[in-house]
């Protein structure tokens, strides 16, 4: 098996984790959902740092972010598919 | 083919009261933090001891007394200690610590400063250093079962990598071991925030869950709005945490709560230092999120082996307590190997399922507990260090 670029834990999240260094825009990602084994591709939108977080569905402003298959909190921007997601787009719904 | 867990064993220590230790230190414990150069001095005078200096000791009242004579107490008591040197600068507090480590029935000793000075002090307990270390040098290991460990976790420096690879690792760990007599313990109250209710739901009953919930609820109210903050910004997720790829607490807990497995539950949730009371199984310990706080609180519990999944890279050891670093990070493994001690990044590269990352932390668990040294014991991270919950009078 091919080693993947970007892992998913469950089929219900809309955000993925790069787990390779040097990742770059461009990039067609092989992806595997960790739950089940099952893979996609993806293609990334910028360079992203491993342990990144890319969006697998378009998100707007106030979406909630699954990962885990839970909430992990909200869009304060946008998002494409295959965008770098992370605190300048993302945040807890807590505070 | 599934390995076996019900019958494997270890070389390792029984101590008097039946518990298993995996080291044999002869530890100089101060009461207080003025009795650390005594301490450090007898250190120096008698090889094979170890001073355990500290920053606290004085004028602590109340539940935060409580804490720090549980803390040391649980420390002396754990089972990685043959014997125990307690000085303090006063005779009263210095007994009460002696009186509560002798209940194991192993060798302890203690000795005041007031009346007496440094130098006399040194003598004394340095003659008694001595007697001890000859004694804990000839005591022999015994065939133990690998299930009557205690085995602690908690992670630090944790990024996206953890709750992939590392924290679930742990997690496979405990849902193979604890069915056979393990006791287990994770923590950590501010990191579960984002997954209280995930974690409300993994007790076994509905009084660990009710006893959870209190100790979070508690934390809530009196640290975070006692201090007028209305979050933990800068603080959860950490600066580390937030260049490692994790964006919210929620994520963070999620990643956390991974090293307590699919199946286990937890019976109890104690206070920090408390040694379990219930019997085997898993325990939540409410302890601080800080990695040298938490690990100690787990020691003075009483646990032997420590589990520390890792991902930006945390470095952190304990004196009498050999902790197992675990990451899957491959930048990590890259820049910073010398600190990690079971390699899973082949569980992102999809070369190594999580159960066969599980089997490969029981086999270096099994090593530590034969006496394997860990990375941070080979590199010297002995952080001793104290919860304190309030300021002293």
């Amino acid at each position: 098996m091919a080693i993947p670029q970007l892992l998913v834990h469950d089929h219900k999240d809309n955000v993925g984790v790069v787990v390779v260094e040097g990742l770059t825009a461009g990039t067609e990602m092989l992806c595997v959902v960790t739950h089940d084994n099952s893979d996609f591709k993806l293609t990334a939108n910028a360079d992203i740092p491993i342990g990144h977080k890319v969006a697998l569905k378009p998100l707007k402003e106030g979406d909630t972010v699954f990962k885990y298959g839970e909430d992990i909190g909200k869009m304060i921007g946008s998002a494409d598919v295959g965008d770098h997601l992370h605190t300048h787009n993302c945040k807890t719904k807590r505070w | 083919m599934a390995l076996d867990f019900s019958n494997q064993s270890i070389n390792a220590w029984r101590r008097e009261n039946g518990r298993v230790g995996v080291r044999n230190h002869v530890v100089i414990l101060p009461v207080d933090d003025i009795s650390n150069a005594a301490c450090e001095a007898v250190a120096n005078n008698v090889k094979g001891t170890m001073a355990l200096p500290h920053a606290y000791g004085r004028l602590q009242f109340g539940e935060d007394l409580d804490l720090h004579f549980r803390t040391m107490i649980g420390t002396g008591a754990n089972p990685n200690v043959a014997a125990v040197i307690v000085i303090g600068i006063e005779p009263e507090w210095t007994k009460l610590i002696v009186d509560g480590i002798a209940k194991t029935g192993k060798p302890v000793e203690g000795f005041s400063i007031e009346q007496k000075g440094d130098f006399e002090t040194i003598r004394q307990a340095s003659w008694k250093a001595k007697e001890f270390v000859h004694w804990a040098s000839e005591l022999q290991k015994e065939n133990c079962g690998l299930s009557e460990l205690w085995v602690s976790t908690k992670c630090g420096e944790s990024d996206t990598t953890t709750g992939l690879s590392s924290c679930p690792t742990v997690g496979n760990m405990y849902d193979k071991l604890l069915p056979h007599g393990l006791y287990g313990c994770f923590g950590e109250t501010s990191e579960i925030t984002g997954a209280e209710h995930i974690c409300e739901k993994r007790a076994a009953n509905p009084e660990a869950a009710a006893k959870f919930k209190k100790i979070w609820q508690a934390y809530q109210d009196d640290v975070i709005f006692a201090h007028q903050t209305d979050d933990l910004s800068d603080s959860q997720p950490t600066k580390g945490n937030i260049l490692g790829g994790l964006t919210t607490i929620e994520e963070k807990a999620m990643g956390n709560l991974e090293k307590i497995g699919r199946t286990s539950t937890y019976i109890d949730a104690m206070g920090p230092a408390e040694t379990p009371e219930k019997g085997p199984g898993l325990y939540f310990m409410d302890s601080s999120s800080a990695a040298a706080e938490c690990v100690t609180l787990m020691a003075a519990g009483g646990y032997v082996i420590h589990t520390f999944p890792t991902g930006q890279g945390n470095v952190v050891g304990n004196p009498i307590v050999p902790v197992i670093k675990i990451s899957g990070n491959p930048r990590t493994l890259r820049t910073m190997a010398e600190h990690i001690d079971v390699d899973v990044t082949g569980v992102l590269t999809r070369e190594m399922t999580i159960d066969q990352a599980g089997d490969s932390l029981i086999e270096m668990i099994k090593r530590t507990a034969n006496g394997r040294y860990t990375a941070a014991e080979a590199l010297g991270h002995r952080e001793f260090s104290m919860t304190k919950l309030y300021r002293s009078a």
